[in-house]
């Protein structure tokens, strides 16, 4: 497939950060500091990890945009929702819980182990895990198997370009991933809501569509550690736990890997875990979904929107399967 | 003076047990409810529903151990606080998730288990909070409480919503399940003799 690049946009060219403000914060300003002190009591706590909790990761700058036909030009959710209302449960399975709790996870150093049917396997720094490659941004739709979404301006590098350099054998037909397992830095695996680590994968030919990218970071910077930091996986057309978060392997294999989510519950969640509006979940509709900055809920669409870029992967298949 | 003093104690529980709402509601309009504000009207009136229910529950076997009668009078405020949170709950839904769209409404009561136990449970209070008033005891007589012990049925179906909504931790609705469980058994306590 001839992907075409167009000439490359800076990142600072379209995304300024001060877009990003948050109408929350905007808000609180019109409803006044009287209103806004009487219930800082009762919610106080969340909005302090919102605004000034950690400090805001470091700056990634002059990151190009990637290819054009790869972007959504819908308006990015704020920062402020996309790093406070997260399912990371190696934090809590609260939502806000990753926010306030992920600062114990430490992002650096950071190895990746590529292991497997590859020609070169081992254990790589992350530096060098990106050296060769050139980051670019990617404005992504990001749908939640909960029917909610929101839009994230992802940076980060395709994941068939950083594959290639390990030389896959003719036997890799799976991508697995694995989490970062330490209770130490992640307080949630202390407790066994999941099967940890948690595991997901991807077939090769899934694995090596461009539109896949492991992203380093988001709204031009660093990965907040609630996001997945220092490396995860983001694949846009399927449902939001595809997209694995702080990865620490990366194995090639001939047999299709087990993932937690399909593990958990089976009939659920299924491999493939494809965005389809016609396919409910057993115990809710995913036909419609809540934009995180929206209260009204709007139409899912095929694969996410993504249908024309990766429809082809599943010719012949029955999409009902595909869940 | 006592009768005055207890007024005021049935007085201000009922303000504390309706701070949630009115926080909830305060949150909302402020945009302070965080990033997805409907979930998190629709988890705060849920959760409160469920626990104004089981608190209901909770007034007569605690009548029976404590044998303080005045006890009484507060089952009907929480059954009906109860009630004010389950409206609020199904209109949050009815207004934000399906944008008054009573053909969703028929499909989701048809076709997802979790919303159809929720739902029976929402209509099954609905008698309840009608007939809470002293005229409605006296004109039903006997049959009220074998009427009112719906409550019960309601507080299973609650538990039932609740427990099949969540993804994978489930230490919220066993909690709640473990109360309702613990009420369940105090039925079976004995009255306290002499009282």
């Amino acid at each position: 497939m001839p992907i075409h690049r167009p000439r490359p946009i800076l990142s600072r060219e379209i995304t300024d950060e001060g877009l990003y403000l948050d109408r929350r914060r905007f808000l609180q300003g019109a409803a006044g500091a009287a209103a806004g002190l009487a219930l800082s009591g009762c919610f106080g706590a969340e909005e302090v990890s919102a605004s000034s909790g950690a400090p805001a990761p470091a700056q990634l700058v002059d990151v190009p945009r990637g290819p054009a036909e790869f972007q959504t030009d819908e308006s990015p959710t704020s920062y402020a929702d996309a790093t406070t209302y997260n399912n990371f449960y190696e934090f809590g399975t609260g939502k806000t819980d990753p926010a306030a709790r992920a600062g114990s996870l430490r992002p650096k150093p950071w190895s990746v182990a590529i292991e497997g049917e590859v020609g070169r396997p081992g254990s790589v720094p992350l530096e060098e895990l990106l050296r060769p490659h050139t980051l670019e941004e990617r404005v992504y739709r990001l749908r939640c198997v909960e029917a909610w979404s929101m839009v994230i301006p992802w940076i980060g590098i395709p994941l068939v370009d950083v594959l290639k350099r390990f030389e896959p054998t003719s036997k890799a037909k799976f991508v697995a991933f694995e989490t970062l397992v330490d209770p130490e830095q992640m307080p949630g695996q202390r407790r066994g809501i999941l099967d940890w680590p948690y595991r997901e994968g991807l077939r090769i030919d899934e694995a090596t569509h461009p539109l896949v990218l492991l992203a380093v970071g988001m709204y031009g910077r660093e990965l907040p550690n609630q996001n997945g930091a220092p490396l995860r996986l983001v694949v846009p057309w399927k449902y939001g736990f595809k997209s694995i978060k702080s990865i620490v392997k990366i194995r090639l294999q001939e047999s299709q890997p087990q993932t937690t989510w399909s593990q958990e519950n089976a009939r659920e969640y299924g491999f493939f875990a494809n965005v389809n509006p016609e396919v409910s979940h057993p115990r809710w509709s995913q036909a419609r979904e809540r934009r995180i900055g929206d209260l009204r809920k709007r139409p899912t669409l095929y694969l996410n929107g993504y249908a024309d870029e990766v429809g082809s992967l599943y010719r012949g298949m029955d999409p009902a399967r595909l869940f | 003076m006592q009768r005055r003093h207890e007024r005021l104690l049935h007085f201000a529980v009922v303000g504390v047990l309706l701070v949630p709402l009115v926080g909830a509601a305060a949150g909302g309009l402020l945009d302070r409810l965080g990033a997805n504000p409907v979930e998190q009207l629709t988890h705060v009136t849920g959760e409160w529903a469920l626990r104004c229910l089981l608190l209901t529950l909770a007034v007569t076997p605690a009548k029976r151990l404590l044998g303080w009668p005045g006890l009484l009078r507060y089952r009907r405020s929480f059954g009906l606080l109860a009630y004010t949170y389950a409206v609020a709950h199904f209109s949050v839904y009815l207004v934000f998730d399906l944008g008054f769209d009573l053909g969703f409404l028929l499909e989701d009561v048809a076709e997802r288990p979790y919303i159809t136990v929720g739902f029976a449970a929402f209509l099954g209070m609905t008698p309840l909070a009608v007939t809470s008033t002293r005229s409605w005891q006296r004109r039903l007589g006997r049959r009220w409480q074998s009427l009112h012990r719906l409550s019960y049925v309601v507080g299973v179906l609650a538990i039932v919503h609740f427990w099949w909504l969540v993804k994978a931790d489930e230490l919220g609705p066993a909690v709640h399940a473990a109360a309702l469980g613990l009420l369940l058994l105090a039925r079976r306590l004995p009255a306290r003799s002499g009282r």
